[in-house]
């Protein structure tokens, strides 16, 4: 394909396990500062689709283009280098370490074993998670260790985590399940703020949520796409509506 | 008295500086060279330990073939010593002279090319750290890049035990075989044998343990000691925040095999001797256990973990010969049921927070000077407080030691 302007360029995306094709000539484009919301059925692929970009599972065809760049066939911590990020479904962070340290430990700098020997936590590093912790809410936590957070806490300290990196995409899965509330309330804003100069891909169950965030919404039903467009359009889908929202 | 309590409490380096003097002071006052001589074997199989914390209680790796690192170290100057033995006068009545003894009775006329380099000490010294850190680098490449992990690297490590020791045994007339290398005299002219040179070289191990843990320490609060202690908790977090896991679990093994090393070479030279009996499975499953006992998470702890796994050894093995087997097993079993973090972890949840509390109400005190070797005494006596707080712990207070 030639080049284009959309961050990212999925065209033919195919994965298979043992024939079963977990995601089937996919293709979809993002645009940049774009906020995508997929959503869709269990086993519909959705974190199939997060894995194969981010270098988790690997594809077995077609390609995966960030910037113009082809991912598939590069390392998860090249992918990373490149600029993206990726939040696991359930709060991936350091539950021993501080706050304080899963914050300093994504910092971006020291990644080879000998800069991660030499690298000092000098002011560019407290200043970045000084903004991150402010960011996320946990400024007064920064000593707490991780692992005695709440769960949304957690779930935002691994957004923070992503953030230190300042990916230019951002790809988050169900962000806000198991929050309370008030919480989704705290997530969607922090959501609209941090989409501001970055494209992000979010899989979220939560229609309620996805309407106050998304950008344009993509179905996935089976591995494939069934609908893609604005959160009104796909709503009205009657095959959406037959697949996933439910009569 | 009570400064003494707050500095034992608070201070990161008291565990390390507590260690020096029992083996600076303690055990040379109170010992005769005899004993003396055989802390100092038990010694350098602190260093293994030592590499063990880094590599299994930081790393999350579990090396069940340190011994083969052990092993190279003490080879490489068993090696030296042995040529430095076998000088053409000393050698006269063999067939042919100026070669080791073992490769003449196995007919062997020439010394094997692989031999020559270690005439010279500087070659050996460096073959020391270098040999054991190449095979590490070597194992450790095929199977972190492959994510190989876990038990399965334990077996494949429990394998290369195996691999290395018979060939050693096999090898017979390159390697001296299942007597190893033994006989050894000289070290440039300076006779190894004799009580000075036993305290000389007891003196020097106990300083490169204490410099080895210190550099292990460093390694520990840079943000590489982070990182190992992030991956023992959640390696995709690490591997999807840009690191390349595999390299800091091959550097880990690599910085292991290293201290394995030194110690095996120390031990070639205050032993006098180097056998395949601590290359192969059961020394290497020993070494994990003297970890164990101390604390995986303590650089000093496992060093007193090492000492009283093998005074017990000595002793129970001298006294019953049949059972000693029978009680190592125990031992690691009920360490690893009772008090996982060994001995390091009972001080941290009883003696510490003892100490901590009489900071409040201060005792009567003795003189500063007295309490310093009483308190080192007694961690000798009852070993059961290797103290320190940067050197032990439940891995939350040292990530947040560090903050």
């Amino acid at each position: 394909m030639s080049n284009t302007d959309f961050v990212l360029a999925l065209e033919d995306l195919t994965v298979s396990f043992d024939g079963f094709k977990a995601i089937d000539k996919l293709t979809l484009y993002l645009e940049k500062n774009e906020l995508r919301v997929i959503i869709g059925p269990n086993g519909a692929g959705k974190t199939t689709l997060l894995d194969l970009i981010c270098g988790k599972t690997r594809s077995s065809d077609g390609s995966i283009k960030f910037k113009n760049q082809e991912m598939s066939k590069l390392a998860e911590h090249q992918i990373v280098r490149a600029g993206i990020g990726r939040k696991f479904q359930t709060p991936s962070i350091y539950e021993n370490l501080s706050v304080f340290k899963n914050l300093e430990v994504s910092f971006p700098r020291g990644r080879g074993v000998f800069g991660a020997l030499a690298f000092k936590c000098d002011k560019a590093v407290k200043e970045r998670i000084e903004s991150v912790t402010a960011e996320i809410g946990l400024s007064d936590q920064l000593e707490t260790e991780a692992g005695l957070l709440s769960h949304g806490q957690k779930q935002w300290l691994e957004i923070g985590m992503l953030l230190m990196q300042e990916p230019e995409l951002l790809m988050l899965d169900e962000p806000i399940a198991g929050m309370s509330v008030r919480e989704r309330e705290l997530t969607a804003e922090l959501l609209e703020r941090i989409c501001k100069n970055r494209s992000m891909i979010v899989i979220e169950h939560d229609m309620e949520f996805v309407k106050k965030i998304a950008h344009k919404v993509t179905v996935m039903h089976q591995g494939k796409i069934l609908a893609e467009g604005p959160m009104e359009k796909v709503q009205n889908d009657p095959r959406v509506i037959d697949v996933y929202l439910g009569h | 008295m009570q400064k003494l309590r707050n500095w034992l409490v608070t201070s990161d380096l008291a565990g390390v500086i507590v260690l020096a003097l029992v083996i600076f002071a303690v055990m040379p006052l109170t010992l005769d060279i005899f004993r003396l001589n055989l802390v100092g074997k038990y010694l350098t199989y602190g260093f293994v330990a030592v590499g063990l914390v880094m590599l299994w209680g930081y790393g999350g790796i579990l090396s069940l073939g340190q011994g083969v690192f052990f092993g190279l170290g003490g080879y490489c100057m068993a090696m030296f010593l042995k040529l430095e033995a076998s000088d053409p006068e000393s050698t006269r009545i063999q067939s042919t002279p100026g070669i080791p003894d073992f490769m003449d009775w196995n007919q062997i006329t020439a010394l094997p090319l692989w031999w020559e380099p270690f005439r010279h000490l500087p070659f050996t010294l460096l073959a020391v750290l270098v040999v054991p850190a190449v095979l590490a680098f070597i194992v450790g490449f095929a199977m972190f890049k492959r994510r190989v992990g876990g038990v399965y690297f334990a077996i494949i490590t429990q394998a290369v035990a195996l691999i290395l020791s018979v060939l050693i045994i096999g090898q017979q007339g390159y390697t001296g075989g299942v007597n190893g290398i033994t006989d050894l005299k000289t070290m440039l002219g300076w006779d190894i044998r004799t009580d000075s040179a036993k305290y000389i070289l007891y003196f020097v191990t106990g300083g490169l343990l204490i410099a080895a843990i210190l550099v292990c320490r460093i390694v520990q609060r840079s943000k590489l000691g982070t990182l190992l202690l992030a991956m023992r908790d959640k390696e995709d977090r690490v591997r999807f925040s840009g690191y390349d896991v595999a390299n800091f679990k091959i550097f880990v093994f690599c910085l292991a095999a290293m201290l394995c090393g030194v110690g095996g070479a120390m031990f070639a030279l205050q032993v006098g001797f180097m056998s395949p009996s601590f290359v192969g499975i059961v020394p290497s499953i020993e070494m994990v256990i003297f970890a164990a006992v101390g604390g995986r998470m303590s650089l000093v702890g496992a060093v007193y973990g090492a000492l009283l796994v093998n005074f017990g050894k000595t002793y129970f093995s001298e006294t019953f010969p049949e059972l000693w087997l029978f009680l190592m097993a125990a031992l690691f079993i009920g360490v690893t049921l009772a008090f996982p973090n060994g001995l390091a972890g009972l001080y941290e949840s009883y003696v510490k927070p003892r100490l901590a509390r009489k900071r409040e109400t201060p005792a009567k005190s003795p003189p500063l000077q007295g309490a310093l070797i009483a308190e080192s005494a007694a961690t000798q006596r009852t070993v059961g407080r290797p103290a320190g707080s940067g050197t032990a712990a439940p891995s939350g207070s040292v990530g947040n030691a560090t903050a």
